[in-house]
């Protein structure tokens, strides 16, 4: 797990985001125990404050739930929800800020679309 | 609520005035950065605090007792500092008997162990001992009282990177273990930005900002770009300072950015605490 001071967002939430990460590639299963908040504040060095904070809004979620006495689990089709989550986050996440350097490049609609369609050729053909 | 309440407190030594008006609260259960340049006054008010030193004017009280030569109040409170009351010819496991003494729910076999952990040689001569050594035997003598309030005067001074890691993963561990209120006074302040919860800054002896770190920092953030770019933005802002480089410049602005007036030139980032604080207490 990386945390960035020099991002503008919050740490609590870019933790939520590498636990979202976490559980989105299989790193943290579903039905499994997470590593706790202790855990995570002593190797983050993060006030256990604010990895709670971010372990709270996956709960809100249904990303994570409490098991009381026992610590923080993934839930049962956690994986789907959080692929839902981005899908629907990629045009703001991606595709504005695309749009907004193609802006300041003074790239047209036209060779925007070119470069996409480049993009996913090569990637295709690197798989 | 327990607190430690700091009411319009002032010290003067002679003509200088170390601290002036000072009102401030110490709340349960919390770790708080107390921050300033050298001289700010930060050491002048945790000595007042642990009664090292007394108010010229104002009082302090610990739990709602008076901190002033008062047992039943200073018992709550531990102050790790640059300066240590034990003969310097005391070794470092006479100390750890002392501290057991003196504090009841002193945990030296957590002492020991940890002085193991750091290759502390607890044998050795407190006066023998290198500057990080020195800070190292008292980390971990403050860290194993059991008081509600422990006070860190710059804990880490002359520890190497290795050593550092290992004390905020300690004191975390400890944090975790016993919560309970941790005042740390630093000049490292990257290093502990992530690990505070409330922020106290100290310039010229007055606080100019006591509040949730998290907050503070979301209250400002960074604009760069071409000069006259960040000029035209920054109009009627609150701006606390400016860096500039050749036709570069970033602005540090206090206030909420309004992305959608924000030219596409610029370059908008979060502003970390070191830089709130260099320009906060600038002049």
């Amino acid at each position: 797990m990386n945390l960035d001071y020099q991002s503008e967002k919050p740490i609590y939430l870019q933790i939520a985001q590498e636990i979202e990460d976490a559980v989105f590639t299989g790193a943290f299963l579903e039905e499994t125990q997470i590593p706790s908040t202790t855990e995570l504040s002593m190797a983050l060095k993060i006030n256990p404050a604010t990895v709670l904070k971010g372990m709270n809004l996956l709960v809100e979620e249904g990303i994570l739930y409490k098991r009381r006495g026992l610590g923080m689990f993934v839930c049962q089709g956690a994986a789907k929800k959080v692929k839902q989550k981005r899908q629907n986050e990629f045009y703001q996440n991606y595709v504005e800020n695309l749009l907004q350097e193609a802006k300041k490049l003074h790239l047209k609609k036209e060779e925007l679309i070119a470069l996409i369609e480049r993009g996913y050729d090569d990637a295709v053909h690197c798989d | 609520m327990p607190s430690i309440a700091i009411n319009h407190v002032s010290k003067q030594f002679n003509k200088v005035h170390a601290l002036e008006d000072v009102t401030l609260q110490f709340e349960e259960g919390k770790i708080y950065g107390l921050l300033g340049r050298n001289g700010a006054g930060k050491s002048t008010l945790l000595n007042l605090i642990s009664n090292r030193l007394f108010p010229t004017a104002g009082e302090i009280t610990i739990n709602g007792r008076p901190a002033c030569e008062n047992d039943q109040a200073q018992r709550l409170v531990y102050l790790m500092s640059e300066k240590t009351f034990y003969p310097e010819t005391m070794r470092v496991k006479e100390v750890f008997d002392w501290t057991g003494r003196f504090y009841k729910g002193f945990d030296k076999n957590e002492a020991i162990r940890l002085a193991h952990e750091f290759k502390l040689d607890i044998t050795k001569k407190v006066k023998g001992l290198s500057t990080g050594y020195s800070s190292i035997y008292k980390l971990i003598t403050a860290l194993c009282v059991d008081v509600p309030y422990l006070f860190l005067d710059e804990p880490v001074l002359g520890l190497d990177a290795n050593h550092r890691d290992m004390f905020y993963k300690l004191l975390l561990e400890s944090y975790a273990a016993r919560p309970r209120t941790i005042v740390i006074s630093t000049h490292l302040i990257e290093e502990i930005s992530g690990i505070i919860e409330e922020i106290v800054i100290i310039k010229e002896g007055r606080v100019i900002k006591a509040q949730n770190c998290e907050e503070l920092l979301s209250q400002g953030y960074c604009v760069s770009g071409k000069a006259s770019d960040v000029d035209a933005y920054v109009q009627g802002k609150e701006v606390i300072g400016i860096d500039a480089l050749g036709g570069l410049k970033t602005a540090y602005v206090m206030g909420q950015c309004d992305k959608s007036a924000l030219d596409a030139n610029l370059e908008v980032s979060k502003m970390d605490l070191q830089k709130l604080f260099i320009q906060l207490t600038n002049s």
